[in-house]
């Protein structure tokens, strides 16, 4: 470490101060589509924030129990230091330098660093495996490569056969390679210290460098997670980034008040968007958990101010606040109850700065005190002032949960392409359903297909080394295709994403078909872990199921009904049955949607195992993989749809240990539940036709 | 078996460059009886410095008694031990550890109602000068210790990457976990030498590899020589410089893992051809 560490034994003096809290002044959300020039690339902005800011912390890590902080005069000089240390390695302008490691302040130093010498810096996904690691090494062609320890170096030199380019690999954690062949490898702290030493002759030529940068310069390249093929590199410039940063900062009135908690991949756009291009223009804290395994706690100790998780944290967070209700005493589940029950209308109501009665406001009050703020506090959320969601549509349960609780949990929509600014939704204009009006700056367009476009001065440089993809992504005019199809909604203007364009069809009867947009309702529901409905091109929808293990075992061992397996579990007549009721509530919801009523669930079935990655039937980050899906049970969704009640199936499995096996198993396609479901429908298709009249004003 | 394949040449040399050094502790014609019972039979060997010395051999073969007779807590009825050169006399436990010796157990003996900071600093416990009025009132001198071993304590938390249950109370952890703090409460010691009992017993594979990795860390980046007792045979042979093979109380074999393998001696005593 850098900075010699205080030792407290205190935990409780280790806590930094929290900011103060005064009133913000409102956004001003004017269009700007330049940053000023003497700010116009990220080494420019952290040598301002290291006068305008000065002694305010810029980066905090929690090392050895206790929060190291760095302010943004040491920041910079940090960085300056490591400039210079990898300018006298040899790096060159336009130079890759691959940051592969958990969110350290030293890689943040090490992104400005590079670009303080005009190279440019590529984060790569820290748990890539060897294969995935050496196609982006091979593909950015890196000479340099900063990475966390062992691990990391081992990875590379396995792969240096295939990465022959690879000069330097610079590490942060020297342990277990004090014996490794160091003509290649060096210590980031030695690299300071000899940047640090030559700093009178190297200055400069880093001035030069840093001088003749210009904001349509490469500030960063990150590599798409690659759901399909392989993963492209999206160039984004400083333009795209900065002013992206600043339209966001003013959108939201972040300033250097602001405290975030820098936990997802380095790799990932929107680390790079909060942590390092917010982060840098407002002047506000990063602070860096000591390990993955202690997030939740360095959050609470930190207290967020400024807080992104994708829907699974929000999701997970919950379900643990659920189950540990449910083990509490009578009395106080009644009292979290009621509290929450009221908190759900008034709770949004204050956000939103409804008009709210004096009994309700009073009530809302006392359940505050003492219900719902020490709620928040266990979740690490009390001081969350804007808090953010996207990736994957949000339960609109889960969502209002949050917002009950007082926290302004907002949603997005963007993508890698676009440095994740497409959409968002304004304080007090949040719908669920909705992932809100086009950002500062952006403009939206839906094409006759359905697919969302835009134009934007956050729009990617190009695809690197690849003008063809570039070339299929952007038009002449400078639309992106985002793949995703939505629609702006009729009511309040903001957008709706409804699925991925290529999945979205319509049924044989013409009406609109998104699965998405069921699967998500569905998987609202605790004892549901995935769902895939089908119906392209058919006369009605159906759906698998997966079981959530946990929650139905739980619900199994409650009223004493014995499995012995998943397979025994999810066949049991009494969980197809509770399946099959939540399926119907689902439909009644799906009734109610202007544009997609038509995709209410006939029949269904539950899934004899779960859908698992090493099958290829989902992505290792969960996502369904349709196209896998439909060939390998094709012959149960055809069961689905010609009315048969059982099914005898044998599916190939994969174990952990790369083994493969069958399983063998009578599916019944739950008369019981298809019976109550089929009620179910028609009893929906009777509310929807009154409905429907005053629903399809279009 | 990731843990040893990523790394294997290095860490080989570097220990083969320590293992050339002198003896650590030397056990001479070591018999130990427990009333009628023998349970070593005039044993013979050395620990050399920086090394990582494993003792093997099938159930009931004397290990751990060896072990308890290196760590002083047995007194053998014959022989001599000798340690860094000098004949060691009947010690209590806590002498011992004052040596410079540390170990975990078997059975995990960890105080389960601590939590894992609580337990690891502990094994601080023969560092602390400060006496119990000076800690009562907590100022000064006392608050000065404590601050120092707490840094020591976080230091060895952070190599054995346990900071997530910092906090967590010892008892409510796995069994692989608590295997870790153990090792964490030796380590603290600042052991020169480092006795382990079965530090894999009861592990999946997964807590096999990291252990290992550990185990090869904490002599690599300390320099400790760790002498160890493991049924593990991929294990034993992975990580240890010099292995030590008992059956029935007796020395049947000593050398590297290769020798070790291919002696006659042993793979009777492990296929079981000589008895019966």
């Amino acid at each position: 470490m850098m900075i010699v560490p205080q030792w407290n034994v205190s935990d409780r003096t280790s806590i930094p101060a929290r900011d103060d809290q005064r009133p913000r002044r409102t956004p001003a959300l004017t269009s700007i589509t330049t940053v000023p020039p003497e700010l116009g690339t990220f080494p420019r902005v952290v040598q301002r924030n290291a006068t305008r800011f000065a002694e305010r912390p810029a980066y905090r890590e929690k090392a050895f129990g206790i929060w190291q902080s760095w302010t943004w005069t040491q920041a910079h000089e940090q960085i300056r230091a490591l400039a210079a240390g990898l300018l006298d390695l040899g790096l060159m302008p336009g130079d890759a330098v691959a940051i592969i490691g958990r969110n350290r302040p030293p890689f943040y130093w090490t992104v400005v660093a590079a670009q303080y010498c005009g190279a440019i810096p590529v984060p790569v996904y820290q748990d890539a495996n060897a294969d995935e690691a050496a196609y982006v090494m091979e593909h950015c062609g890196a000479r340099f490569a900063v990475v966390d320890d062992q691990e990391q170096v081992d990875k590379l030199l396995e792969i240096a056969e295939r990465t022959p380019q690879l000069e330097h690999i610079l590490y942060l954690d020297a342990r277990g390679l004090r014996t490794y062949d160091h003509r290649r490898l060096h210590e980031l702290a030695s690299v300071q210290r000899c940047g640090r030493e030559r700093l009178a002759e190297l200055g400069a030529e880093l001035e030069r460098r840093s001088a003749a940068a210009s904001g349509t310069d490469a500030a960063v390249v990150l590599y798409t997670s690659g759901t399909t093929g392989r993963p492209k590199g999206v160039v984004l410039s400083h333009d795209n980034v900065l002013v992206t940063a600043m339209n966001s900062c003013a959108f939201d009135a972040l300033d250097e008040r602001e405290s975030i908690l820098a936990y997802l991949p380095m790799a990932w756009v929107g680390d790079f968007v909060f942590s390092m291009a917010q982060a840098t223009w407002a002047g506000f804290c990063v602070n860096c958990p000591e390990n993955a395994g202690t997030m939740h706690a360095d959050l609470r100790e930190i207290g967020a101010t400024y807080f992104f998780a994708p829907p699974r944290f929000f999701e997970g967070l919950l379900t643990s606040i659920r189950i540990r209700m449910e083990d509490a005493s009578a009395a106080r589940r009644w009292l979290f109850d009621g509290a929450l029950r009221r908190a759900r209308t008034t709770g949004p109501a204050l956000l939103e700065g409804r008009p709210v009665g004096w009994t309700d406001r009073l009530l809302h009050r006392i359940d505050h005190a003492l219900i719902l703020a020490p709620l928040l506090n266990a979740t690490g959320l009390s001081s969350v002032r804007v808090g953010y969601t996207a990736g994957e549509a949000i339960g609109p349960e889960i969502f209002d949960f949050y917002r009950a609780l007082g926290i302004n949990l907002k949603q997005l929509y963007g993508q890698t392409e676009a440095c994740v600014f497409l959409t968002q939704q304004p304080d007090g204009q949040v719908h669920p359903d909705t992932v809100g009006v086009p950002c500062t700056g952006v403009e939206i367009r839906i094409d006759a297909d359905g697919e969302v476009h835009y134009r934007s001065p956050g729009a990617f440089r190009e695809y690197y080394k690849n003008p063809e993809a570039t070339a299929g992504t952007r038009d002449s005019e400078g639309w992106v295709a985002t793949g995703d199809a939505g629609f702006f909604d009729s009511g309040n203007g903001h957008l709706r994403i409804i699925d991925r364009a290529k999945d979205v069809g319509t049924l044989a009867n013409g009406h609109l078909f998104a699965p998405k947009f069921v699967e998500n309702k569905l998987k609202f529901y605790p004892d549901i872990l995935e769902a895939v409905v089908f119906g392209r091109d058919r006369a009605f929808c159906t759906a698998f199921v997966n079981i959530d293990l946990s929650a139905v075992g739980n619900w199994a061992e409650r009223n004493n009904i014995a499995y012995a397996s998943y397979q025994e579990l999810a066949a049991h007549p009494k969980v197809c049955a509770s399946i099959g009721e939540h399926i119907e509530q689902v439909n009644r919801s799906v009734a109610e949607d202007e544009r997609l009523f038509d995709c209410q669930i006939r029949r269904f079935l539950v899934l004899h195992k779960e859908l698992d990655p090493d099958d290829g039937e989902i992505t290792r980050t969960g996502k369904v993989r349709r196209r896998i899906v439909e060939d390998k049970y094709g012959t149960l969704i055809e069961a689905l749809h010609d009315g048969s009640t059982t099914l005898d199936v044998e599916t190939e499995v994969t174990y952990e240990d790369g083994r493969r096996g069958t399983i063998r198993a009578v599916l019944a396609l739950h008369d019981v539940a298809t019976v109550e479901v089929a009620q179910v429908a028609s009893d929906t298709a009777r509310q929807r036709s009154g409905a429907g009249t005053r629903g399809e004003p279009a | 078996m990731s843990a040893q394949a990523q790394a294997p040449a290095p860490s080989a040399s570097a220990s083969e460059a320590a293992v050339a050094q002198v003896p650590v502790m030397e056990l001479i014609g070591i018999t130990l009886r427990f009333g009628g019972v023998t349970a070593i039979k005039d044993i013979s060997f050395d620990i050399r410095e920086g090394e990582v010395r494993a003792i093997i051999g099938p159930n009931g073969a004397g290990k751990s008694s060896m072990l308890n007779v290196i760590s002083g807590f047995y007194h053998p009825q014959e022989g001599e031990i000798r340690y860094r050169g000098e004949l060691r006399a009947s010690m209590k436990p806590y002498e011992i550890a004052r040596l410079g010796v540390a170990r975990t157990f078997q059975n995990i003996a960890l105080f389960k109602g601590m939590s894992t900071l609580d337990n690891i600093m502990t094994g601080r416990l023969t560092h602390m000068r400060s006496g119990l009025f000076a800690q009562a009132i907590w100022k000064g001198a006392a608050e000065r210790e404590e601050i120092a071993q707490r840094e020591r304590a976080e230091r060895i938390i952070d190599f054995l990457e346990i900071q997530s249950i910092r906090k967590a109370p010892v008892g409510s952890l796995s069994y692989g976990m608590q295997k870790r703090v153990e090792l964490g409460r030796a380590l603290v010691s600042e052991p020169s030498l480092l006795l382990l009992d079965e530090p894999m017993a009861g592990m999946n594979v997964e807590e096999k590899e990291d252990m290992s990795r550990f185990i090869l860390d904490v002599n690599e980046e300390f320099g400790t020589t760790i002498a160890l007792i493991e049924h593990d045979m991929g294990v034993v042979m992975d990580i240890s410089d010099r292995v030590v093979v008992m059956d029935y109380g007796a020395k049947i074999g000593d050398g590297t893992p290769d020798e070790v393998r291919n002696d006659q001696a042993v793979i009777d005593a492990y296929l079981g051809v000589a008895h019966d």
